[in-house]
């Protein structure tokens, strides 16, 4: 199987091809294709988890094929335990997200399935790529069929305000990135003479303190908006509450990640001198996130805004935990990145299913719905609670080992973050209370119905996820400590560096004369 | 006195001939054959012409010869704009087939002219000497001043043709002057020996008169290339001249243009890199700008493609800038991917209108998107590919002019550029929201795809994506065809 991640990669689109020559009026035969498509990718992409070997340091499943060999272009596959995690969490929740689109998309069904497993192509390839370029390419195509999910199947009211907000944000930050990639490909060139997009390689490269501002600053800003940290949050409230259920789900559970994982892939591995210095602006913004998005989703009336804004909170954690930089908050921060995946992705499904049934999402508009769809409280109750973090489920785990770290590093940071824990609390407790119990006052809540079997086979594998991983969380650390500790080690080998090479040998000093250089001015102000 | 019998190797022309050729047939043809049972047989035999132009031009591929006293060269650089222009051709008689019957002007003259611009451009990348370059240029322009005017009832077309001829005259005024004064100071009409000249004599780099004769050069390139502010003309002829010659002259003209610009510039003026390449950059920077800015505000599709066409200008400009190899190569790369997307998206505008009723307007593209899927689907990638999204070609052609950029460490030009690509996406996706997010507002039925435009979308769909996918092989070509050029 050596080629074990590009079948993963491209899979979903060898599904997307099948569905365009299914009949378009033919619903049920294009959701069980796009179902067993999306089954089957979640299958083979579970060996990647059961034949990853723990102990490895660096990347597994490498598939390596020049692209554009003149450019140092490459097809460069591999994961990490990092990764190896995130793609699982992606597959997983395809199928999902695919089941529950099952009874609440009834319009042009095809070309949404067409859509999504276009996306997953996207998400898969942004996670497994190690080549800067291909990272890109596979970057910017999740932007497309996200878009048209919004686009299409959103909310009609402001559909369009959303998917367009969405896009544009996300590409004005990432073309950025673009300009930085080009750079450090020269800088790389100039210093060795071979021609390289290939992150592994470009770890390596020396680069002058300041001009690791600057390109840190471009990687940073393009991941910070993805993320989103604070002050660049304002697309996803109304990309997540525009999306249909599906839409938000994928968008929380794994296109967010996409910004922390860039962030731990690209961003502080490249560039570790501006990663330091631009450490306390980072961690500042990401308090202010967790506190931020809590208090604003303390106050939403729709429950969708309010798991949306929630999501900024959570996120807060995961850069926190990040920028730590030490082995229990970056775990803790790729913990909760999967955790995230689980919870809120679970949360937005429970609000979908609500919404398919009474086409409201006003908390307002419910109350006691407790009584009427048991089966829905318990779960939306597991939910909540994983979402706010109590001992024995997911949420606990990750936000006790991010606290942990960020207390190691700062104790201020530690301290402001966790006051982040109480709001969360009372977030979300408070929600619950006004959606489930109390007494029915809305008539039209009297005759709903409870959960029908296919969405609890929705909700059970992540039901079971979130026990999982509260109670044996070994089983997933087991497969990134090592990948974590390798990151803290090179980051900080690439720290002590300080931008300059290593001591110079026989090779290098041609290299190291020409990176001298590069410290004057013109590399900051090019104009002319 | 002996007199020099200048060196004829018809064989280095033989495309232009043979294309003139076959537009002197074409006229014929339509002359004798007239518009009878109005058969597309003039188009078919164009389409011929321009195939056997390129059987050709194929061999000419990686030689460097010179003839005619040097006036002309078949190197590499002129041949593989040789094979953009018959590219852009045969795309434009393809989507002409059809169109020029349903707006009425399917005579001998539009395919004869067509081919005769083709020639223009073909010398004017070919020339060596800038009198081929001016002959060639007038040559395309005369014969687009025409096509621009075709549809003689609307009264659209003959403003704009109107409005390029005099403007088109203004610049072409600019041109010959900056060359006759590029001649008076260096005493020489072909570039090697402007080039020369000047090296030997290093005082020539602060004389007036050449410093002066490089500016009007710039003017009268940049008219016909559309960089601001020598843009104002671009929309109005672009919206008023039928939508097969706006998208031949917003890909040929555009190229033909830049394939002047560049072999006056690197060839002959290189020495003078210093001075222009301010120029260069602050013009980039604007067309750049105000292109992608204004066309956010345009309601009319192919005003808004005008617009787009500007700011790509100022893409291309960008790799002029950074005046490095790279650059240069990333020129000839977007150029040729440019036809494509741009032709592409065009066919698309001509294939949504109907007889008397055009549908040019961006609103009446509201619901095609799953009326007609696989129209709007190609139209998607179309505008997604110039908006430079990957893995589409367009991508790749920005990928290459920026990287050229930040190799010559023009890192503020490489930023604003990409910033710029913000700002397009906005209004690209403008049309994908309306073809797919709205309902259709009137209905758009009775659509009739002729079969040679549905092809010409095909080859464009798939150029597109085989450059973005596989750019190797063309960018090795363009690398390899700028060699002669420095």
């Amino acid at each position: 199987m050596g080629h074990l991640l590009s079948i993963i990669v491209f899979l979903p689109i060898v599904g997307a091809i099948v569905l365009l020559f299914i009949d378009k009026e033919n619903h049920s035969a294009i959701r069980a294709v796009a179902f067993v498509f999306s089954l089957v990718e979640f299958i083979i992409s579970l060996p990647l988890f059961f034949s990853f070997d723990p102990k490895t340091v660096g990347m597994q499943f490498v598939e390596r094929v020049p692209w554009v060999p003149e450019y140092g272009i490459t097809y460069h596959l591999g994961i990490d335990g990092i990764s190896l995690l995130l793609v699982l969490l992606t597959t997983f929740l395809t199928v999902l997200c695919i089941l529950s689109s099952w009874s609440a998309i009834t319009v042009r069904v095809k070309e949404y399935m067409i859509s999504f497993l276009f996306l997953e192509t996207g998400m898969v390839g942004a996670l497994v790529a190690l080549d800067l370029v291909l990272f890109y390419v596979f970057w910017e195509v999740m932007l497309i069929p996200m878009y048209f999910l919004i686009g299409v199947w959103g909310d009609p009211k402001r559909r369009i305000y959303a998917a367009i907000k969405f896009f544009i944000y996300t590409m004005a930050g990432s073309v950025l990135m673009l300009v930085a990639i080009l750079a450090l490909y020269f800088i790389n060139f100039k210093a060795t003479g071979t021609p390289t997009f290939d992150a592994l390689e470009l770890y390596k490269t020396a680069i002058p303190v300041r001009t690791q501002y600057w390109l840190f600053g471009a990687f940073a800003v393009a991941f910070a908006i993805k993320v989103p940290m604070f002050p660049f949050h304002t697309w996803l409230p109304d990309a997540h509450t525009e999306a249909p259920t599906a839409g938000s789900v994928i968008l929380a559970g794994v296109l967010l990640k996409m910004g922390t994982y860039g962030f731990i892939r690209f961003a502080m591995p490249l560039f570790p001198n501006a990663a330091m210095d631009f450490l306390p602006l980072i961690c500042v913004l990401a308090i202010i996130g967790i506190i931020y998005g809590a208090l604003v989703s303390m106050m939403q009336a729709d429950l969708k805004r309010l798991v949306a804004f929630s999501s900024v909170s959570h996120l807060g954690y995961v850069m926190l935990g990040m920028f730590a930089l030490n082995m229990q908050g970056v775990e803790g921060s790729v913990y909760q990145m999967l955790n995230h995946g689980v919870s809120t992705g679970s949360l937005f499904l429970l609000v979908g299913m609500i919404y398919e049934r009474r086409h409201t999402r006003m908390i307002a508009d419910f109350g006691g719905l407790s009584k009427v769809m048991p089966v829905f409280a318990a779960i939306f109750m597991i939910v909540t609670l994983s979402s706010i973090g109590l001992p024995g489920t997911n949420g606990f785990v990750g936000e006790f080992l991010i606290l942990l770290g960020a207390f190691r590093s700062n104790t201020v940071y530690g301290v402001a973050a966790a006051t982040g824990v109480i709001l969360g609390a009372a977030y979300m407790l408070w929600m619950f209370q006004r959606v489930m119990f109390g007494e029915i006052r809305n008539p039209e809540n009297m005759k709903l119905k409870d959960l029908n079997k296919r969405e609890i086979a929705t909700m059970v594998p992540m039901v079971l996820l979130i026990f999982v991983m509260g109670i044996y969380p070994k089983l997933f650390f087991a497969k990134m400590d090592v990948s974590v500790g390798q990151f803290l080690k090179g980051f900080k080998a690439k720290y002590e560096m300080k931008g300059e090479a290593p001591t110079p040998h026989l090779a290098s000093i041609l290299a190291e004369k020409s990176a001298r250089e590069r410290i004057s001015p013109s590399s900051s102000s090019g104009s002319n | 006195m002996e007199i020099a019998v200048p060196q004829i190797n018809f064989g280095i022309i033989a495309p232009e001939l043979i294309l003139s050729a076959f537009a002197l047939g074409v006229l014929l043809l339509g002359v004798f054959y007239p518009r009878a049972g109005r058969s597309d047989h003039l188009g078919y035999v164009s389409l011929a012409g321009i195939v056997v132009a390129f059987f050709y031009t194929i061999p000419l591929m990686g030689t460097s010869q010179y003839a005619f006293n040097n006036m002309i060269a078949a190197d590499g650089f002129g041949v593989f704009f040789k094979v953009v222009f018959l590219i852009i051709a045969l795309l434009t008689v393809l989507i002409s087939i059809g169109y020029a019957k349903r707006v009425d002007i399917d005579f001998g003259e539009y395919y004869a002219l067509i081919m005769f611009s083709t020639v223009g451009m073909m010398l004017m990348a070919a020339g060596t000497s800038l009198i081929t370059i001016f002959l060639g240029l007038e040559t395309m322009s005369i014969s687009i001043y025409v096509l621009a005017g075709m549809i003689t009832g609307d009264r659209k077309s003959v403003e704009s043709a109107l409005k390029y001829f005099l403007l088109g005259a203004f610049a072409t005024g600019f041109l010959l002057y900056g060359m006759a004064l590029i001649y008076g100071s260096t005493g020489s009409i072909t570039l090697k020996e402007i080039a020369a000249y000047i090296r030997a004599k290093p005082e020539l780099l602060r004389s007036p008169m050449i410093i002066i004769g490089i500016a009007l050069l710039t003017i009268g390139f940049g008219f016909k290339v559309a960089t601001v502010p020598f843009h104002m003309w671009t929309p109005d002829v672009y919206e008023g001249a039928p939508t097969s010659i706006t998208a031949f002259m917003a890909t040929g003209v555009k190229a033909a243009g830049f394939a002047g610009f560049v072999r006056v510039f690197f060839s002959a003026l290189g020495s003078f890199q210093p001075d222009w390449i301010t120029i260069m950059w602050l013009l980039a920077v604007a067309t750049m700008t105000v292109g992608n800015v204004v066309a956010i505000a345009q309601t009319n599709i192919k005003r808004m493609l005008a617009y787009s066409s500007i700011a790509h200008a100022g893409y291309i400009l960008v790799g002029f800038v950074a005046g490095n190899e790279l650059g240069t190569a990333s020129i000839l790369f977007y150029l040729l991917i440019y036809a494509f997307m741009n032709i592409g998206a065009f066919t698309v505008v001509i294939l949504l209108g109907k007889r008397g009723e055009e549908n040019v307007l961006i609103s009446d593209y509201a619901g095609i998107g799953f009326k007609y899927p696989l129209l709007a689907a190609s139209m998607t990638i179309f505008l997604l590919s110039m908006a430079g999204i990957p893995p589409l070609g367009g991508f790749m052609g920005k990928f290459y002019i920026f990287s050229a950029a930040v190799k010559a460490q023009y890192y503020w030009l490489a930023v604003i550029g990409v910033l710029n690509s913000a700002i397009s996406v906005y209004y690209y996706l403008r049309v994908t929201v309306l073809m797919y997010f709205r309902e259709a507002e009137r209905d758009i039925s009775g659509l009739s795809f002729s079969p040679a435009s549905v092809i010409a979308v095909i080859i464009s769909t798939w150029g597109v994506l085989y450059m973005g996918i596989f750019p190797r092989s063309v960018l090795a070509l363009a690398q390899r065809s700028i060699e002669t050029l420095m």
